[in-house]
């Protein structure tokens, strides 16, 4: 009880007394609010925490002498709730920080809540450019990857690759529609050729007819513009259609490692996709990797590795703007570079937008990998000013100015 | 059941007793702001008129729609749009979600009371599917993202519905007016009829009644309320998206109507109450929150099967020397 009284004290005086202390309320508290229950529980889930928690042991546990704190809630995908937890983390508990937001529809609403209440969010699982185009905030972040990154390294990194004929299989929605039509864009600009598109409805179980206009297509490329289960789906069928072995490559565009691990090489086994990280990349990501191993039993994918980067680079951004007021740290945020295991020398944008490489991978086939967990090989890397839209070109008028 | 059975003393203890409920209820819900968070609070009465209208469709009239969504999510779109892109004030934002509701409902309803049982919540999840579709294709939805940034406005032009307080009571209005009109239709001649349709069919049409008249009456008007509910909770959030039209939340409003008490006006507050609650409280817990709302709907299907107020109203009637 003391220390309720005590804590309701220190609220107090915080919210009467204009920012004197260097850190507010003696506490830097960091949200991590994502899906921990539904279909994203291994795109990040409960792993984004473990990986927060790792990046503040890994700092110290404190910054500027104060106790970094991670606390962590199941949005359960809908918005509302997400938006309920955001607000009441500002309001009531003295969250300094919420990150990860995992879908696009969370991601927005709680970025126009951090904006509306000046907090800094800093986003690691949602795709929509949005985030740092038309709705774009001072205070927030993306981290990790977004829809036209994976676009660009799928659809124009491939083809120097030598896919260069092209087949979609698109699922019809808006969603679908954009991922085919930038990826189309970038396979084009880069001599590439789409030979036809063919949709499917959402969440179907039956692929067989849209994998065999594919197939007979000829095209060397089949780009799936689906996500989630559709995508997986998509591939267990095209594996018994044969289609990998016959030559045609798959090509994912929004797939990570922990969907490959659900997969099992067997069927995934050829599947080209992007992602911003990768844990066997060099000795760094390996380190950290293992380490997260041992504590989650899995490997991180971008989601969980960007989420580490993320937390990590919001302390940073704190000791050295001295303060955790908001303003102060978003200008160290925008201005510091990013060097940590996730991301090398990357720049963030005035959008927001983190300008990490991202990687053109191709899933082994099960007699490659040498390790549980040895799913890839690096086909090329493409460096973060190209995968991502330029700052001035992303309709945040945040840049303009 | 139990109101066609009781004496009229009975019924008057037992109106007291509800009269007594919903005056403590409407004393609670104005104080509450002061002691909890006003945003949880303005959820939970979205949801909890929700379940009422769609309780006075499955238990007063015996109707079970599995597609409720459309009309909840339908007019959250209607009205995020109208405020965000057309700059409408909120009232009017508010009512243009009820009206495309309302429509939403004839249509559906149309279709729907033709057919009996499974049937019916067949075609009503089928054509509320149809919808869904709609709605991730339709761009004025904006698909994934939902229509973001939904300012709240000034009601009537001048009290600013950016303040947490203000915008509560605007709920909080919203709600009383929604459950005091399904009382009143239930406790009219017209829900009579609808309840008599629920316990015999037949019996009703042989009476002389357009019984499928009845039901489509009904069908809209229970539309209607579940859109008021929709329209002010995308000006509570301040966005409308995907999550409220699947037919997962029409499932959602059904397990809250079921755990409350069917066919009870309180019956369907609580449960939303409930079941909101916990997915807010369980969110931040190490437990999986749909297990463990599964968990409680089995254990209150298996234990106390006419729901949490049902059973505790069923339980008073009885201790007052009821026949039963």
């Amino acid at each position: 009880m003391k220390l309720l009284a005590l804590a309701s004290m220190a609220l107090m005086t915080a919210t009467v007394i204009p920012a004197m202390a260097q850190v507010s309320d003696e506490k830097v508290k960091i949200g991590i609010l994502n899906d921990q229950s539904g279909v994203y529980a291994d795109f990040g889930g409960k792993w984004s925490y473990e990986a927060a928690l790792m990046a503040v042991e890994d700092y110290g546990g404190t910054v500027l002498d104060k106790t970094v704190e991670v606390i962590t809630a199941d949005h359960q995908n809908k918005p509302d709730i997400a938006s309920n937890i955001a607000r009441q983390w500002y309001d009531t508990e003295q969250v300094d920080a919420i990150m990860e937001l995992t879908t696009s529809s969370v991601a927005l609403a709680v970025q126009g809540i951090s904006k509306e209440k000046k907090k800094i969010n800093m986003v690691t699982g949602a795709a929509t450019t949005e985030l740092t185009g038309a709705q774009c905030s001072p205070y927030g972040f993306h981290w990790a990857y977004d829809t036209h990154a994976l676009a660009v390294g799928t659809g124009g990194a491939l083809v120097e690759q030598g896919g260069d004929t092209w087949f979609f299989l698109t699922a019809d929605y808006a969603f679908g529609y954009s991922l085919e039509e930038q990826t189309g864009n970038f396979a084009k600009s880069k001599g590439g050729e789409i030979l036809g598109a063919v949709r499917h409805p959402l969440a179907t179980t039956d692929f067989s007819s849209f994998l065999l206009q594919a197939q007979a297509s000829g095209a060397n490329v089949i780009g799936l513009a689906n996500a989630g289960l559709d995508t997986a789906n998509a591939i267990k069928q095209a594996a018994e259609f044969g289609i990998v072995a016959g030559g045609q490559r798959l090509a994912a565009l929004l797939f990570t490692l922990a969907e490959v691990h659900g997969l099992g090489l067997e069927a995934a086994q050829g599947l080209t996709l992007t992602e911003g990280f990768y844990w066997d990349r060099d000795d760094e990501s390996r380190e950290f990797s293992r380490r997260y191993y041992e504590r989650t039993n899995r490997m991180p994918n971008m989601i969980q590795a960007g989420t580490y980067s993320a937390v990590t680079q919001y302390l940073k951004a704190i000791d050295k703007a001295g303060t955790d007021e908001t303003e102060a740290v978003a200008k160290e945020l925008h201005e510091m570079p990013v060097n940590d295991l996730f991301a090398r020398d990357a720049t963030v944008g005035a959008n927001g937008r983190l300008l990490n490489d991202m990687y053109l991978m191709e899933v082994k086939a099960p007699a490659d990998s040498e390790e549980p967990w040895d799913y890839y090989n690096v086909l090329a890397t493409i460096p973060g000013e190209e995968a991502y839209i330029k700052p001035s070109e992303s309709g945040c008028s945040l840049v303009s100015q | 059941m139990a109101d066609l059975t009781t004496t009229g003393i009975e019924r008057q203890t037992r109106a007291r007793t509800e009269w007594l409920l919903v005056g403590l209820g409407v004393a609670a819900l104005v104080a509450a702001p002061f002691f909890l968070y006003p945003i949880f609070l303005m959820k939970m009465l979205c949801f909890a008129l929700f379940a009422a209208a769609f309780n006075l469709l499955l238990g007063y009239t015996g109707l079970l729609s599995f597609g409720h969504a459309a009309f909840f999510g339908g007019a959250a779109y209607f009205t995020a749009h109208a405020v965000k892109e057309w700059g409408w004030t909120p009232e009017f934002g508010v009512l243009l979600g009820v009206l495309g509701a309302a429509a939403l409902g004839l249509v559906i309803g149309f279709f729907a009371i033709r057919r009996q049982g499974i049937y019916f919540a067949m075609i009503t999840l089928a054509l509320a599917q149809m919808f869904y579709f709609f709605c991730v294709q339709a761009p004025f939805t904006k698909g994934e993202d939902g229509i973001q940034g939904v300012p709240r406005g000034h009601l009537f032009g001048f009290i600013d519905l950016s303040v947490p307080l203000n915008m509560y009571f605007f709920v909080l209005g919203g709600f009383l007016i929604g459950v005091f009109a399904v009382w009143r239709i239930v406790h009219s001649p017209f829900g009579m009829i609808l309840k008599s349709i629920r316990e015999n069919e037949n019996r009703a049409t042989s009476l002389g009644y357009s019984v499928a008249r009845y039901k489509l009456a009904a069908f809209v008007m229970s539309a209607t309320l579940a859109g008021l509910a929709g329209a002010m909770k995308a000006l509570v959030f301040q966005f409308a998206t995907l999550t409220d039209v699947t037919w997962q939340m029409s499932g959602e409003v059904i397990l809250m109507t079921l755990l409350g008490g069917i066919g009870t006006m309180l019956g369907p507050i609580v449960g939303a109450g409930l079941v909101v609650t916990l997915q807010n409280y369980l969110a931040t817990s190490e437990f999986p929150v749909t297990v463990i709302t599964g968990a409680i709907f089995m254990i209150c299907v298996l234990l106390f099967r006419r729901g949490i107020v049902g059973e505790i109203l069923a339980r008073l009637s009885r201790g007052e020397g009821d026949a039963r």
